[in-house]
């Protein structure tokens, strides 16, 4: 490893449109690791829309795009676990075995880490100097649990918090019912997930939750808003970067 | 029949001729001889470390673990001791003194003389049978499982009418794992041979069909009970 | 039987506001789970086993036109008649013959997904027989006329109090003080009157779990022993099976049997696994004297070689519908036809066509809990992508996801637009959260909305944060 490993941040299409404050939070994490970090303009999605509604040549153009803009970093970085997924687990495969694309989306893959696993897995960093008063539980999203195996790494970090008290929740395994497209084309089926999350949610006692999606956490504080619920909701990347003075998700600004 | 018989035949060939065009053949001969050496002499796969362990924790082991499932086990020393242990099982579970068994050797020179009260009726078992004792051919320990085989010694319907079925196993007959069964079945049998039922159990019939919830007896034998003998 | 795939969605409302279903859906969503997982842990080596049982089905599979050969060999050596069936069509009119030539009135039936696939129930009946299904799940709703929800537990979406009522409509000989109130006094009930029928039938039809080539043998696996007095007592046992269902020997099937039955009910071992090879023989006192294995191709034939061939390794242990979370959400019966959950969402577009089934591989978020369960590890998210993109291929898409699906994909693939529409989205949704956190109402997002707030975004967009130097 270099001195100071020039960071790719893959800051996602909804962190960009929706939570910047995540990205912000992934950079001073990063930042404070000893990484230079840079934000390629040339980004826009990782894919997925297109890659899980069966659009494989729009899925292409678009991975061709992210590897080009991408890969003369030393790593890429997403806070989050399904657009990391979709770079090192489904890029590869979406090109021919020994074409020049497959070779270059494979050395993409090879670099790409999800925000938290990145910090503790490859930068060995074992806890952070951030304070934050409350109990919080955590929701593990899928893709990062399932295809990345990301699990112990942000129970590690916060377990440095200081102040933090971490109150698992049954089921946390579970998908909240998020999917993408799929909470909007089988909304009944994603509202029935999503209430079971809130359920397990609220039955955890925490005032905080936190996820390492943000597709997850818009979903959950969503349907957390819509009941009335007063658990706040917050990217994991903000509270490990102290980074929690500004209001939680769907919170005004 | 003729109708149906031409088109299971023509279906055949259909079938495969497309698994032959789908398949990546590439060498025949050497497929052909991959699939002769796998029939001729089977590997053994992975094999559970569980039950690598001295005979006597085997035994303890299958014990252990078909108890875990409703069957009841107890242990007797001698070929001779068990038409009393049977007499006394059938008494304390206030089962009728009738028993049906096959024509096993071992079963039948057992000592019935000693229980003059059990009455012993041997064939296939009918549908008024309360209960029934089979020979088990092997006792699998890392699962607690019985291998029963048809036959006249043994009559498959033995192991499934009667509400009680109990199971004189010997204790040499307890094996560790499947293959280990598999091995001694090839030297009784032939090699690619069968009984034509060969019945693995593992204890009483159940189901869990209404709500999930576990209830024994839902077709077969409510109740299993095992002897195994140390000497037989 | 009918499909209502594409109902879909239909079929799902109504399964969500059904409370007896919701009910018995809520007891399913720990208890499977956890006990796979308690028998998991009780065995060191079960993940490499099912590392092993992938490789030998893949084997197999590969090796499958020789293995038949050597299968059929021995069963013919054993005095049994191997038949093959092109079509669902075919093997109901094998089954029917051979039922016919046996002058049939009573054929009992043990647990078979291929005799629901095939619809052979109705096919025998049409013709005079009676039909008793002997499992007790698929007794319960044979008494209701219903298909199974599920491939191991049909019955899994009745309560206790719905199979009384149907015990007490059917079986017109309970008094009506009959205390039917216990699990156990339905069992009882169901045991008894299903004894005399396994006494009269002249045929007893079974599935097969596996056939070993190495010794011309088919198994059957069960907890509750009907499927043996299924084929033990009658003078004929038919075994209805699918071409992917071969192992090449016993030390092959004692493998995949390690991660069967603990992935499917968490037990140890299932509690009768029986290996059967041909007719009664000469010094049999029992068994049945004609042996009759039917070989369903269905479409089977075409996977291999196909990117839906790993789909053959399944052995229907039902581990990707006990966890998953659409299912119990909405129950077996939403999937509208006979292989309901994640396996089904790849199979039944294979048997009924993508056209009819298409909605089956889209209502999944890919959560990965099914393959992750898998003993067979079969890339099931994977596949349903598959079932996507030929879709998508044939434009059988739904127009409206599509034409919104281009026009985000032509802004993706242009950055410096995409930006600024992002800029223009941002102050929008902002405008329309009236100052609040969260938007209640989006008329182009109503899916979203009718369920759940949307979150506002903050003032920028990230990217224009980051120009222009941060948040200062």
């Amino acid at each position: 490893m270099t001195a100071s490993p020039k960071v790719g941040l893959f800051i996602t299409c909804l962190a960009d449109l929706f939570r910047p404050s995540v990205g912000f939070a992934a950079v001073k994490l990063m930042r404070d690791a000893g990484c230079t970090v840079e934000v390629p303009r040339a980004q826009t999605c990782c894919g997925q829309p297109a890659y899980n509604s069966g659009d494989r040549k729009d899925t292409r153009a678009i991975a061709e795009q992210v590897i080009a803009a991408f890969e003369d970093f030393d790593y890429v970085v997403a806070p989050s676990g399904s657009c990391t997924g979709m770079i090192s687990k489904h890029y590869p495969e979406l090109f021919e075995e020994g074409s020049q694309w497959r070779l270059r989306a494979e050395a993409l893959s090879a670099k790409t880490h999800e925000l938290v696993s990145f910090l503790v897995d490859v930068l060995k960093i074992d806890h952070v100097e951030a304070q934050f008063d409350g109990t919080v539980t955590y929701h593990d999203s899928c893709s990062g649990l399932r295809e990345l195996g990301i699990k112990q790494q942000p129970r590690q970090l916060l377990g440095s918090v200081k102040g933090l008290t971490l109150q698992e929740m049954e089921e946390a395994e579970i998908c909240c019912g998020f999917g993408g497209t799929f909470c909007v084309k089988y909304s009944d089926i994603s509202n029935e997930m999503v209430s079971h999350k809130t359920e397990c949610i609220g039955a955890a006692n925490a005032d905080t939750l936190l996820a390492g999606d943000l597709g997850c956490l818009l979903n959950m504080a969503g349907k957390l808003k819509r009941q009335g619920s007063n658990v706040q909701v917050r990217h994991v990347a903000e509270v490990l970067a102290g980074m929690t003075d500004l209001p939680p998700i769907g919170e005004e600004h | 029949m003729n109708d149906v018989r031409n088109k299971s035949i023509a279906a055949r060939s259909e079938i495969f001729s497309d698994l032959k065009r789908n398949l990546d053949i590439g060498d025949e001969k050497a497929r052909e001889k991959r699939v002769r050496e796998r029939l001729s002499n089977p590997p053994r796969n992975l094999i559970p470390e569980r039950a690598n362990i001295p005979h006597s924790e085997q035994i303890a082991l299958f014990r252990e673990q078909i108890e875990a499932v409703s069957a009841t086990v107890e242990q007797v020393a001698a070929a001779a001791d068990v038409p009393a242990a049977l007499a006394s099982f059938l008494r304390d579970n206030n089962l009728p003194s009738r028993l049906r068994l096959g024509s096993d050797e071992a079963l039948n020179a057992l000592p019935w003389n000693k229980t003059p009260n059990v009455d012993v009726q041997t064939g296939r078992a009918v549908p008024e049978d309360a209960v029934s004792l089979s020979r088990a051919f092997k006792a699998v320990a890392e699962t607690g499982t019985l291998i029963l085989l048809s036959g006249a010694d043994n009559p498959t319907t033995l192991n499934f009418l009667p509400d009680t079925h109990i199971v004189v196993v010997s204790a040499k007959d307890v094996v560790g794992t499947y293959e280990e069964a598999w091995t001694h079945l090839r030297e009784t049998q032939g090699k690619g041979s069968m009984p034509r039922a060969l019945n693995m159990i593992s204890g009483p019939s159940r189901t869990a069909d209404v709500e999930q919830t576990i209830q024994l007896g839902a077709h077969g034998p409510r109740q299993q009970h095992i002897i195994i003998v140390d000497d037989l | 039987m009918e499909i209502r795939s594409p109902q879909f969605k239909n079929n799902a409302r109504e399964a969500l506001v059904d409370e007896n279903l919701q009910s018995a859906l809520g007891k399913m969503r720990t208890g499977f789970t956890s006990k796979r997982a308690e028998a998991r842990a009780r065995l060191p080596e079960f993940d490499d086993l099912r590392d092993q049982a992938r490789d030998i089905k893949d084997h197999t599979l590969a090796h499958l036109d020789l293995y038949y050969e050597a299968y059929e060999e021995k069963v013919t050596a054993a005095g049994g008649h191997v038949h093959w069936a092109r079509t669902a069509g075919d093997a109901r009119d094998i089954i029917l013959q051979i039922c016919q030539d046996e002058n049939a009135k009573l054929v009992t039936k043990g647990k078979s997904m291929i005799a629901e696939e095939v619809a052979l129930n109705d096919h025998l009946e049409e013709a005079g027989m009676e039909v008793a299904e002997t499992d007790l799940g698929e007794y319960i709703i044979q008494l209701r006329q219903e298909p199974p929800s599920h491939i191991i537990a049909p019955a899994v979406h009745l309560t206790r109090s719905q199979v009384e009522k149907s015990f007490r409509k059917s079986h017109t000989h309970l008094a009506d003080d009959r205390n039917l109130d216990e699990v156990s006094s339905l069992v009882n009930e169901a045991r008894q009157v299903l004894r005399q029928k396994y006494i009269d039938a002249d045929v007893g039809i079974t599935g097969a779990n596996f056939l070993i080539a190495e010794t011309g043998t088919s198994i059957i696996v069960t907890n509750e022993g009907n499927g043996d007095l299924t084929q033990t007592l009658p003078r004929v046992h038919i075994v209805l099976t699918s071409l992917e269902k071969m192992v090449p020997t016993l030390e092959d099937v004692s493998t995949i049997l390690r991660v069967l039955a603990r992935s499917a009910t968490g037990q140890e071992f299932s509690t009768y696994t029986t290996l059967s090879t041909g007719p009664r023989r000469e010094d049999d006192p029992d068994g049945p004297e004609e042996y009759h294995v039917v070989v369903l191709d269905n479409g089977r034939s075409a996977m291999i070689g196909s990117e839906f061939q790993d789909m053959l390794r399944c052995i229907r242990c039902g581990a990707c519908i006990n966890h998953c979370p659409v299912y119990h959400a909405i129950g077996g019966h939403s999937y509208g036809w006979v292989y309901p959950g994640p396996m089904g969402s790849v199979l039944t577009p294979t048997l009924v066509g993508i056209d009819k089934a298409g909605h089956l591989p889209n209502a999944s978020t890919f959560c990965g809990r099914c393959e992750a369960v898998c003993p067979m590890r079969i890339p099931l998210p994977k596949m349903m992508r598959h079932w996507r993109e030929r879709e998508f291929e044939r434009h059988l898409t739904p127009k409206l996801s599509r034409t919104a699906l281009g026009f985000w994909a032509f802004l993706a693939k242009r950055p410096a637009l995409y930006h600024l529409s992002n800029s223009v989205l941002v102050r929008l949704l902002r405008v329309l959260a009236f100052g609040r956190g969260a938007i209640g109402s989006l008329p182009l997002a109503s899916g979203w909305t009718r369920h759940r707030d949307l979150p506002a975004p903050e003032r920028n967009t990230f990217q224009e944060l980051w120009r222009s130097g941060g948040y200062e």
